[in-house]
């Protein structure tokens, strides 16, 4: 083996691989088929929703490129120190990394004593020094990393900083016109008016697309991510917490957390809420009773009071199984499973009692009558003719989730029955801040970081949510149309 | 009327029973007595004679379902099962793992819960109602698309935000009002105008945008046009019509929280100090206390199931159009 790494996946991984192959075998279905098509192309037409889009989607690649986890190579290891290790040519390191922590390598080592602000050069707190002669001062000492490079902070900073946004923009807007060149070859070479045609197609607002929209937004989510990975590189963004960890990073590890909650939870809860309510539904008689009856009684347990319980039962069984578990990662990486299992049986419900009274009026149709009449089997009506016709409904429902089970999420994890300590999530750093608030100077960065990297993605969620139903719900589409 | 009601009190029977099940099984099929002893008194150092003793003493040591020591009936009735599960029918919660008695303790956290949720209710009701009416009335312009995506941002702001944002301003900076605590009588008054009005504040969002699409069904309607032809003011179409007919849903909707209120809220309670129902919970989750989380599950339970049997007589009281059957 001449790998530098030793590739590790996860389970919460090899679902969230699942989930994106589906969505891309989804997409590519969508191609096929106008009538499915319609309604996602309606989507990306509106502004809101193409810019929403655009955001969710670079929440959702952070996400991946987390998920895409490994143990690195050692590069001092020890295979020349005793001849048995010949054999075992490379030694790889106990800790599991992802490609965002190689991307942002800087930000993840760089740590500090404790707390600093914002950019600053500073710790936080004045210490002890003494000096060459034996006399002690307090000063705010310096910080290891960030500004380390400055000789005189106070002074040089503020430009240090301004060339530093330069340089981000500049690359940032390379980078961003790059990306437009190349989306203007490949979609240009495809139009049959030629790329110059294309361009001035595309120009004169034609598309029925918000090209221009698009464009700006991912300008500006590309510079703003070069600008903060450029100043991230020398200075800490949102400061450090206590242990001195970069915040920023932080922030960016949770989307992980954030994105996998909302989205493995869907994918737990679907093919439950979609078989038992189609059969209940479908087949009626005793089949429905029983299926209403399971569905009414979990709804009635309020969802907080259930979730808490089955935590803490999960919890408690963590606790005494302690050795199954290879590594602290690997338990995290359950507990997160298993939250999302949890979240996922609170959550069918909703979704399990809007089907079955879908498919209570769909089976009355004609069409239905028809089928049983050329004597289609039941599980192929179920399947073929009435699943299909459901399915804007089960759409609307996940993307209405989502949003929810984000914030759900840091509320849960506040109260410690979320996920694990250990995990980066914004719940976790919420909880963790919270108690800063009362020092003087005030620790503000946390809570803002955690605020604004999670506002914005329930923002997005929350308006995509709203595009995708006005586009999908035949009963609101159908009105505008 | 009466025969309609006794039907519907049969049919939640049951469902309690499944509750009844599903808590037993979640608390002690799932995870033994023997796992909760273990996680209480640690892993590490503990004898067979210590979790015995703690089970024993919460009366845990009992079989689950049948009791093969004893005699007759008391094979069945000195277990798990029948101590623990089917005492909760008769809202006999028993005591606590730390050994205080549930029932005691959940009728005096009641009132202090209520304090926080009964005015929450009523001002956010107030305040939610009047601005969606007003981008109801205001409807199709610029004020109705910005108040709309406001709302959108609104609720895109996790309750801990509001809650931390707003004891940091109002506590800290302004230090109008004490932050934490709670008090008996009037005095509590100083303590609960913080978390109602946070409580009110982070509700506006989604409530807002909720009432406002049904204040503008209700305004698409035709007996709002037979209106205005009369020559009605909008104003009164507004108010004596739209307003009227948009309150079915509106109060209907609210019928199945309102026994949910005695349980409080769980984050405001907590980060205020309040000794409600709701900072019951989550203390009873942080100790890992599980007779009060399974006495809890069961009550939150109870008063919902009430709650959708006071919707249903609710709509018939409001809406003359509904009969039961």
């Amino acid at each position: 083996m001449t790998m530098p790494f030793q590739p590790v996946i996860l389970i919460t991984d090899a679902l969230f691989f699942l989930l994106t192959a589906a969505i891309i075998a989804f997409v590519f279905m969508l191609r096929s088929r106008l009538h499915l098509k319609r309604p996602w192309q309606k989507v990306v037409q509106r502004k809101t929703g193409a810019v929403s889009l655009l955001v969710l989607l670079c929440y959702y690649s952070i996400a991946l490129l987390d998920s895409m986890h490994f143990h690195p190579r050692l590069v001092n290891g020890m295979e020349y120190q005793d001849s048995s290790q010949v054999q075992s040519d490379y030694q790889y390191s106990n800790e599991i990394l992802s490609v965002l922590d190689v991307i942002m390598t800087p930000m993840r080592i760089q740590v500090e004593k404790t707390f600093s602000a914002p950019l600053a050069t500073q710790s936080l707190s004045k210490e002890m020094i003494q000096n060459d002669d034996g006399s002690i001062d307090r000063i705010y000492p310096r910080l290891e990393f960030g500004g380390a490079h400055l000789d005189n902070p106070a002074t040089d900073k503020m430009n240090d900083i301004q060339s530093l946004v330069v340089q981000g923009l500049m690359k940032g807007l390379l980078i961003w016109m790059g990306i437009c060149l190349l989306c203007l070859l490949v979609l240009g070479g495809l139009s049959s008016s030629g790329i110059a045609g294309y361009f001035c197609y595309v120009r004169s607002g034609q598309s029925e697309y918000p090209v221009a929209t698009i464009a700006l937004c991912l300008a500006v989510i590309i510079v703003l991510i070069n600008i903060s990975m450029t100043i991230g590189t020398y200075y800490h963004l949102f400061g450090t917490d206590k242990v001195g960890q970069d915040v920023f990073y932080q922030a960016i590890k949770s989307i992980r957390t954030g994105v996998l909650i909302g989205a493995l939870t869907t994918l737990v809860m679907l093919p439950v809420a979609i078989i038992l309510g189609s059969m209940a539904g479908f087949f009626r008689g005793w089949i429905d009773d029983l299926i209403q009856y399971v569905y009414t009684t979990l709804s009635s347990i309020p969802n907080v009071l259930l979730i808490a319980a089955s935590v803490l039962l999960i919890q408690v069984y963590m606790n005494n199984h302690a050795d199954s578990f290879d590594s602290l990662t690997e338990r995290a990486d359950m507990r997160l499973l298993f939250l999302c299992l949890i979240l996922g049986i609170t959550s069918w419900t909703g979704l399990c009692r809007l089907l079955r009274a879908e498919t209570f009026k769909l089976r009355e149709m004609e069409y239905i009558q028809a089928a049983t009449a050329f004597g289609v089997s039941q599980f192929k009506i179920l399947s073929r003719h009435i699943m299909p016709n459901f399915m804007h409904i089960v759409l609307i429902t996940v993307v209405l989730d989502f949003s929810g089970l984000v914030l759900a999420e840091a509320v849960l994890s506040y109260i410690n029955i979320g996920v694990d300590p250990a995990t980066n999530s914004w719940g976790n750093m919420i909880n963790q801040a919270r108690l800063e608030m009362a020092r003087e100077p005030v620790v503000w960065w946390s809570l803002t970081a955690a605020f604004i990297f999670m506002f914005i993605l329930v923002l997005f969620a929350n308006l995509f949510a709203d595009v995708v139903r006005d586009a999908l719900d035949p009963r609101i589409s159908g009105g505008d149309a | 009327m009466i025969s309609y009601i006794i039907r519907r009190i049969l049919y939640a029977v049951p469902i309690l029973i499944g509750i009844n099940v599903i808590t037993f099984l979640l608390f002690f099929v799932v995870n033994s007595p023997d796992d909760m002893a273990i996680s209480q008194l640690g892993q590490k150092y503990t004898t067979e004679q210590q979790i015995e003793d703690w089970k024993r003493e919460r009366g845990y040591h009992l079989p689950l379902f049948h009791n093969a020591d004893s005699q007759g009936l008391d094979q069945l009735k000195d277990t798990i099962f029948y101590q623990k599960s089917l005492r909760l029918f008769i809202f006999d919660f028993g005591s606590s793992d730390s050994g205080r008695d549930i029932s005691y303790d959940i009728k005096q956290r009641m009132w202090p819960s209520l304090a926080i949720a009964v005015p929450n209710l009523i001002i956010g009701l107030l305040v939610t109602i009047s601005f969606a009416l007003l981008i109801a009335f205001f409807r199709a312009t610029y004020i109705d698309y910005w108040s709309v995506i406001i709302c959108v941002a609104l609720m895109s702001i996790s309750t801990l935000f509001y809650i931390i944002g707003g004891q940091f301003i109002v506590g800290k900076l302004l230090r109008v009002v004490p932050i934490s605590g709670y008090d008996t009588g009037l005095e509590a008054v100083k303590f609960l105008i913080l978390p109602v009005i946070i409580g009110v504040i982070s509700g506006i969002g989604a409530s807002t945008r909720w009432y406002r699409t049904i204040f503008l069904e209700e305004m698409s309607r035709d007996y709002v046009r037979t209106a205005r032809a009369k020559g009605l003011s909008e104003t009164h179409v507004m108010f004596g019509h739209v307003l009227r007919n948009a309150m079915i849903p509106i109060l209907t909707g609210i019928v199945v929280v309102l026994p949910l209120l005695f349980m409080g809220s769980l984050l405001t309670e907590n980060f205020f100090g309040i000794p409600g129902l709701g900072s019951y919970t989550i203390d009873a989750i942080n100790r890992q206390d599980f007779a009060i989380v399974r006495s809890m599950v069961y009550l939150g339970s109870v008063l919902y199931i009430i709650g959708l049997l006071l919707t249903d007589i609710s709509y018939t009281l409001v809406d003359p159009r509904i009969r039961l059957s």
